[in-house]
């Protein structure tokens, strides 16, 4: 029971009685809880509580205090208004107090046995078909309010429309043709590198005008839209859930839908095209640039090996847009409903809106890859 | 307290303007807090309640004029100095700014384990008894304070203000969004904590209730300064509209009332 003699500044203790000394602070809390965890607690009743040389008490020490002596102990030296000045004392009674309702036992955490993580991830993947099973529902709720508001030309948005329009698409056009021309400009050499062994370098133009037409163009208009745009989707409707908007909207009879998702799926399906337009474009220029340069191959050349590349190409290419167009705002508007409260939940969401929307884009363009072969278009 | 510790202050504002743009919002401010008191500091919506308060915890650089805490300039400090000061700070802010990410125990056992550099454990265990005095239930540390209810994410925010055992406490509106139990309850708190902490207390409030239960001096914020500064009683004697508005209007007399009988009561 007897503590070092060069630690008894702030504790000694023998058989018979206790001595408090010193600063009994949040500072020497560590030096403290060290000669606390030297002898065993609480205290015998029958040593003596010395109090009479204590110069300051925080709550951190108060703890420590009812720690040494038990609650009970404790608690009857609060009853004793001349062992300790009123202040102090009140501060004693306050811990005491609070100390006596905690009625928590510590629980260390538990470990993660195998049939835990089996059991996670199947959970896993309950939430993972729970939320395709969602977002069809939630593309049926789009469709079906599509065309309950275009029953009624009254209620189309128009401003909320035009300004989506301006910063899905307008905005983004800098973006994404720098994009596609430097990729362009990549494809292209890439062609003149490979195909130059063969001696058939002509067919660089072929390469740059197929990949842009039918994969490139659309695919990375598609990919930039879904990092810029399906995240401003969820963080906007996200920061409107967690601030309780939404449900200001609902109370005022409004339709969250109608009024926040629709203009920015139409939105989406109108620029989603016109920005693969300006994509496709802006690649073939950038691989034309580079057949100019590297491979001599003028530019009225390109126009004409052009001129042979059938349209259909163009067509397979544009078709996917809108698919992608309207699934990238489905999304990013659904994880935006999915945010709940904090603003760290409309970070997870934004995060995720994103890696979906990129995920079903690629995959849907693979599925679309084998769909148009096997169509022989 | 002694009248000796009573005239010691804590805080000392003089000359404070502040302007956001061409909009200024205070004009040769100047307010002291003194030790072991509970400033109340009223004043109508945007006459710079809020803003005061940041100049003073050194959030909002001043546009001129000096804050003084502890007799030193936290704008004039070094950052290692200036930290030292601000721990002896505990701030209670409107909507708690409890960090959403971490639980209510770990927002409690954060200050500690950065600036008192104790054991997780340690801290933990001290949490635990922040979150007790503060009147949570012993099971509030686990939850994420998306769970708790307005009045738990108050008392939550205090027991993170009280962590590293302040020597001046600012509250933001401690009580608004509480129920009158619970609003009670947490101006009791606070004169307790006050009485036992020996803290000063900078309370930014627009309860009567607990201007009348609570504090020791009343700063009225009006026409970009202090108006007056004094005990409840001379404030509310002062002539000016709306003071006597303030403290005269129905709700006003309510509270007056109120606390008489509480005072009778005990």
């Amino acid at each position: 029971m007897h503590t070092p003699a060069q630690s008894s500044s702030l504790l000694h203790v023998d058989a018979a009685s206790l001595r408090i000394s010193g600063e009994w602070t949040l500072q020497h809390y560590a030096q403290l809880e060290q000669q606390l965890a030297s002898i065993t607690l609480p205290v015998k009743a029958t040593q003596a509580v010395d109090l009479s040389q204590l110069q300051t008490m925080d709550t951190a020490g108060a703890s420590l205090l009812v720690r040494l002596l038990g609650t009970q102990r404790a608690r009857a030296l609060v009853n004793q208004p001349e062992a300790l000045p009123a202040a102090r004392l009140a501060l004693l009674e306050t811990v005491v107090s609070a100390l006596e309702q905690d009625t928590s036992t510590a629980q260390a955490k538990p470990r993660q046995t195998p049939a835990q993580m089996l059991a996670e991830l199947g959970e896993g993947m309950q939430r993972f078909s729970g939320q395709v099973l969602e977002l069809l529902g939630f593309i049926g709720l789009i469709l079906e309010t599509l065309v309950r508001s275009l029953l009624h030309p009254s209620r189309w948005r128009v401003t909320s429309l035009v300004a989506q329009m301006q910063a899905t698409g307008l905005n983004a056009l800098p973006i994404v043709a720098l994009l596609t021309f430097l990729v362009g400009c990549v494809v292209a050499f890439l062609g003149a590198t490979v195909l130059e062994r063969f001696g058939a370098s002509i067919y660089t133009v072929a390469l740059v005008a197929l990949a842009f037409l039918r994969e490139f163009g659309v695919l990375l208009t598609a990919i930039l839209l879904a990092g810029r745009t399906a995240s401003a989707f969820t963080a906007q409707i996200g920061s409107m859930k967690a601030n309780e908007e939404i449900d200001a909207i609902r109370t005022l009879g409004l339709n969250p839908i109608e009024l926040l998702v629709l203009p920015r799926v139409l939105a989406l399906l109108v620029t989603l095209p016109l920005l693969t337009f300006i994509a496709m474009l802006s690649g073939i220029f950038g691989g034309a640039l580079v057949c100019l340069m590297t491979l001599d191959i003028s530019p009225t050349l390109f126009i004409s090996i052009l001129h042979d590349i059938p349209a259909r190409h163009f067509w397979v290419g544009i078709s996917k847009a809108p698919v992608y167009a309207f699934l990238i705002a489905a999304i990013g508007c659904l994880e935006g409903f999915r945010v709940s409260g904090s603003a760290a939940s409309v970070g997870e969401h934004t995060t995720s809106s994103v890696v979906q929307s990129i995920f079903v884009v690629i995959l849907l363009d693979a599925l679309f890859a084998l769909f148009f072969m096997e169509m022989h278009w | 307290m002694s009248t000796a510790q009573q005239q010691e202050t804590v805080v000392e504002v003089r000359g404070l303007c502040n302007r956001f743009g061409r909009q200024s919002v205070h004009e040769n401010l100047d307010l002291d807090i003194r030790r072991g008191e509970i400033l109340g500091v009223v004043g109508g919506s945007g006459t710079g309640k809020s803003v005061l308060l940041r100049s003073i915890v050194g959030l909002r650089e001043p546009s001129a004029g000096t804050v003084k805490v502890f007799g030193e300039n936290l704008q004039n400090l070094a950052p290692a100095q200036r930290a030292k000061v601000e721990r002896r700070f505990g701030v209670l802010f409107q909507q708690g700014a409890l960090f959403s990410s971490l639980t209510v125990a770990e927002n409690i056992e954060l200050p500690l384990i950065e600036h008192a550099h104790l054991t997780r454990k340690d801290a933990a265990g001290l949490a635990q008894l922040k979150l007790l005095l503060a009147g949570l239930p012993a099971d509030a540390g686990s939850k994420y304070p998306a769970e708790l209810s307005g009045g738990m994410i108050k008392r939550a925010a205090l027991a993170r203000s009280l962590a590293l055992d302040p020597d001046i406490l600012f509250l933001d509106e401690p009580t608004a969004g509480l129920d009158p139990i619970g609003a009670a309850a947490f101006d009791q708190l606070i004169l307790t904590l006050r009485d036992a902490l020996g803290l000063s207390v900078f309370l930014v409030t627009h309860d009567l209730d607990t201007l009348y239960t609570i504090t020791d001096r009343v700063a009225v914020l009006s026409q970009k300064r202090v108006l007056v500064a004094d005990t409840l009683e001379r404030v509310a004697a002062t002539d000016d509209p709306w003071i006597q508005d303030y403290f005269h209007g129905p709700r006003g007399r309510a509270a007056e009332q109120a606390a008489e009988r509480l005072q009778e009561h005990n």
